[in-house]
């Protein structure tokens, strides 16, 4: 039995569909990502099921209860957004107790403090949050939708505001929170880092549609199309056509890959830079290339480099770790077999736009 | 079904402030139009009025005059305003808080207070009559003095905000090109401020063309729309021709004010672009020229203040010039006395409470809670009417409106309560805007984190809300008092004997020849509102002591 499910949401803005037509269900201690660039529809969706805006078509439905028509406080949850919205004339204490129920003072206190030492700032409680920084404010403010004990934790953006590093240690902290409270969360963000690194599962979302729903690894490792293909993480993009047998002819080569496609259908093929593979692998792999290497990029843990192949129509991108690329001396200029595994590269019938 | 107790309440304060923008706004105003199409028996003659009015020599002059009066004092006005708001803004002068508190000076009186000032000055016994040259005071000459000196201060606080935004790198950029400061001035700071000139000559071009005060003391044999209102109506009865005259008056207005609101929106988008504070440097001739400048007009301005109070202490002006307080005896002059000056801080002060919790809670109605999204958006439109009628034409509206024998609301005509109800809407769009300025300035999340917590609405609207927007509360509330206070516009049309306010007490006493009791009124108006704003300013600072902990905290 789904904690959260959501049958054939729709919310409309004239002619304009924000959200168009999602089902999804939510399991009960699941961590969901609704990730996708800004103007999908996963804010939308999310302030449906929070009761925030009404859905113009569609049922939610919260541990079991049609709460379709509910106004938010009667949904039980808790919600985070990326501004924080703390009340700025209220000590962080009593931001945190602002929703517990309870008038008895000491069972008030109490709550406070517990909260704050789960987010790690028992310290905090007098201060006012436009003292704290920004990663500290949006802890209090997870404490405080947090302090009524709620089963469901909305969180809107939550470190889109932060600094990269505050954001590093704050998604592993929301993710612990999640697990020892045996919360079910969902979280949207236009991050694929932060979906990837946090999430049980990641929805995809694109023009107020699912495109995708599957775990972190689903997603990256087999994007259903090419807008997740190209959405998240990196990818090489070539036009070509299909011949027949698996194979698809890119301009003056043909790769082996797999696929159905029947003989003339044009079609997309991509392929991770991290999947190129080089040396020894290249030559026993069922797409081996001749390149040369045009220009190359540090970038830290390892190089990307621009290799030009024969019979490419333009140079796609390979990453080589840092000890590989020091061990064979690679540098602009030289010349190198690379090999495209026919199992790394995925085929999609749209053609590019 | 949990349907929440959280937003019954809501809904239902909707409803009663939507009424009461209904009853208080747009009845009285259709009840002007219907009164347009009647003659004096109240029978439907169609146009004849307004063919009338275009026939009546008399009619047409006076609105003529309006506009000749209005578009004089705007252009004169804003010659004086932007060099002082430029000197405040743009340069380095020495003593530029002092200079723009003392601008406002004329904000806290009548605008009779100026127009009696000039009749001792410049008038047939005035001390500098031979300024004047033969030429007469009374007209056009007087009024558009006075009227300078009345609008002054709303032109310069709205072009100091139109040269504060100043992005200093364009200044920078235009330098490292090499151009000279009049070619940065006329390619750098006039087109950053052009919509602020504009939105200030619309200000002061309706504050004029509005105002009674000034030309029912100097207009003489001058007559303007806003005296004709009050000759059709108070002196020949007839209502018809009234609403006539009163519809010709609202014309320009509404007009002006679709403009200012036009040019305003622009001058704001250019204020919310991100830009680099300027720092002016300084320049010893330019700081000099602009200290020099803003002085004399200051000292202008003091001096006709100056000479209000002066008059009131003297005893028979010019013949008599021994110090006295007999002037402040109103009970001599005027039959009221000084219950006159009662009625007026009670008008003030309810004016001040209801129209601050009417604006405060109608701008959180259209704000804050969510749904009812048409509506709201006729509301906000309503809630700026007011802004576009002059008070002359709302005190018309309000007599033929709530005078009806068929309304219900009828008991209202003849007691304080019309003449608050009449003030917190005819300052209304001011409050309403300020208010729902302060509102979107708040996180829009706070309700609905509220809401996720399960804390009813009112609870946040107590706790978060007001305290937040306490600032903007006040400024509402002063800027009503002060403005109730010296208001003669629509309650000249709604007083009683009993509820007469000092402001109509003094037309009547300067009607009826006791000059010096009139300036004597001006002043005790005049310094109840400067005590209330030093009260306002007191209650600030305090506030800003309680508050400063969390409004701005160092990291």
């Amino acid at each position: 039995m789904a904690y959260l499910a959501l049958s054939g949401i729709e919310k409309r803005y004239g002619a304009f569909a924000a959200v168009d037509g999602v089902s999804l269900a939510v399991e009960e201690g699941e961590f969901v990502c609704f990730l996708g660039p800004s103007g999908c529809g996963k804010t939308s969706l999310l302030r449906v099921i929070a009761g925030l805006d009404r859905q113009s078509a569609g049922r939610v439905e919260i541990a079991g209860r049609d709460c379709s028509t509910a106004p938010p406080e009667a949904r039980d949850y808790g919600i985070v957004f990326q501004s924080y919205a703390l009340f700025p004339n209220l000590t962080v204490a009593r931001n945190v107790g602002y929703g517990i129920a309870t008038q008895e003072r000491a069972r008030v206190k109490q709550r406070v403090a517990e909260m704050l030492a789960l987010v790690g700032l028992p310290q905090s409680g007098d201060k006012y949050p436009g003292q704290l920084s920004g990663g500290q404010q949006q802890r209090v403010a997870l404490a405080r939708a947090l302090a009524p004990s709620p089963k469901l934790l909305l969180l809107d953006e939550p470190l889109s505001a932060l600094d990269a590093k505050v954001r590093l240690t704050l998604r592993r902290q929301i993710r612990e929170v999640h697990d020892r409270l045996g919360l079910t969360t969902i979280m949207v963000t236009h991050d694929q880092e932060e979906a990837l690194t946090m999430a049980d599962r990641i929805v995809v979302m694109n023009q107020g549609r699912v495109e995708q729903s599957g775990r972190p690894h689903e997603i990256y490792a087999r994007p259903a199309s090419l807008f997740i293909a190209d959405f998240v993480g990196s990818m090489n993009i070539f036009r070509g056509t299909a011949t027949g047998d698996g194979r698809v002819r890119l301009g003056g080569v043909e790769l082996a890959c797999g696929g159905g496609f029947g003989p003339g259908a044009a079609v997309t093929v991509c392929w991770r830079p991290e999947d190129v593979v080089i040396g020894a692998q290249a030559a026993g792999s069922a797409n081996p290339v001749q390149a040369r290497i045009v220009g190359v990029e540090f970038l830290g843990p390892y190089h990307r480099a621009m290799l030009r192949a024969r019979g490419f129509d333009a140079p796609f991108a390979a990453d080589l770790s840092a000890h590989l690329v020091r061990d064979l001396g690679l540098a602009s200029g030289q010349e190198l077999q690379v090999g495209l595994p026919a199992a790394s590269l995925h085929v999609f019938p749209e053609p590019l736009t | 079904m949990i349907r929440s107790r959280g937003r019954i309440g809501p809904a239902l304060l909707l409803g009663a402030w939507c009424l009461f923008l209904l009853l208080f706004v747009a009845c009285p105003l259709a009840a002007l139009l219907v009164k347009a199409f009647e003659n004096r028996e109240g029978d439907w003659v169609g146009p004849a009025n307004f063919a009338a009015f275009l026939a009546s020599e008399s009619l047409v002059d006076a609105a003529l005059h309006s506009l000749f009066v209005a578009a004089l004092t705007t252009a004169i006005t804003l010659l004086l305003a932007f060099p002082f708001a430029y000197g405040l803004t743009r340069t380095a002068m020495p003593g530029k808080a002092l200079f723009k508190a003392l601008a406002q000076i004329p904000l806290l009186a009548p605008s009779l207070l100026p127009a009696l000032s000039l009749v001792y000055l410049f008038g047939n016994k005035g001390l500098l009559r031979g300024a004047m040259m033969g030429h007469s005071l009374y007209g056009p000459i007087g009024i558009v003095i006075a009227s300078v000196f009345a609008a002054f201060p709303q032109a310069v606080l709205i072009l100091v905000t139109a040269l504060s935004v100043a992005d200093a790198r364009l200044h920078e950029s235009a330098r490292a090109m090499g151009a000279g400061p009049l070619r940065r001035f006329l390619t750098v700071t006039l087109p950053g401020a052009q919509y602020g000139v504009v939105s200030a000559a619309f200000v002061v071009f309706i504050g004029v063309i509005s105002d009674f005060g000034v030309p029912i003391v100097l207009g003489g044999h001058y007559p303007v729309l806003a005296t004709e209102v009050f000759e059709q109506v108070v002196g020949l009865q007839d209502f018809g021709m009234g609403a006539v005259v009163g519809m010709a008056l609202l014309l320009p207005v509404s007009l002006a004010i679709l403009a200012e609101k036009w040019s305003a929106a622009r001058q704001k988008a250019l204020l919310s672009a991100r830009a680099t504070v300027l720092r002016p440097t300084r320049d010893a001739a330019a700081d000099s020229a602009a200290f020099l400048f803003c002085a004399v007009v200051v000292l202008l301005l003091l001096g006709i203040v100056a000479m209000g109070g002066f008059v009131s202490v003297i005893t028979f002006w010019p013949y008599n010039l021994h110090l006295t307080w007999r002037n402040f005896a109103f009970a001599r002059f005027d039959s009221a006395g000084w219950d006159s000056f009662a009625n007026s801080l009670a008008l003030a002060g309810w004016t001040a409470l209801c129209g601050t919790a009417l604006t405060f809670v109608g701008a959180y109605l259209t704000e804050k809670p969510s749904g009812f999204d048409r509506l709201k958006s006729w509301l906000r439109l309503l809630a700026m009417v007011p802004m576009g009628v002059p008070g002359m034409v709302l005190g018309l509206c309000y007599i033929f409106f709530f005078n009806h024998p068929a309304n219900p609301l009828s008991g209202l005509y003849g007691t304080l309560a019309i003449l608050v109800l009449s003030s917190c809407v005819h300052f209304y769009s001011v409050g309403h805007l300020t208010a729902s300025t302060a509102l979107k300035q708040l996180d829009r999340d706070f309700e609905a984190v509220s809401a996720s917590l399960r804390v009813p609405l009112w609870r946040t609207f107590w706790r978060i809300t007001v305290p937040l927007c306490l600032p903007a509360i006040l400024d509402i509330a002063l800027y009503l008092f002060v403005n109730a206070m010296t208001t003669v516009s629509a309650v000249v049309f709604l007083y009683t004997p009993e509820t007469k306010p000092a402001s109509v007490a003094i037309l009547n006493m300067e009607e009826s020849g006791t000059v010096a009791a009139a300036a004597a009124m001006c002043m005790v108006i005049f310094c109840s509102s400067a005590v209330v704003r030093g009260l306002h300013m007191a209650v600030e600072r305090i506030l800003l002591r309680l508050t400063q902990r969390w409004r701005s905290v160092p990291r």
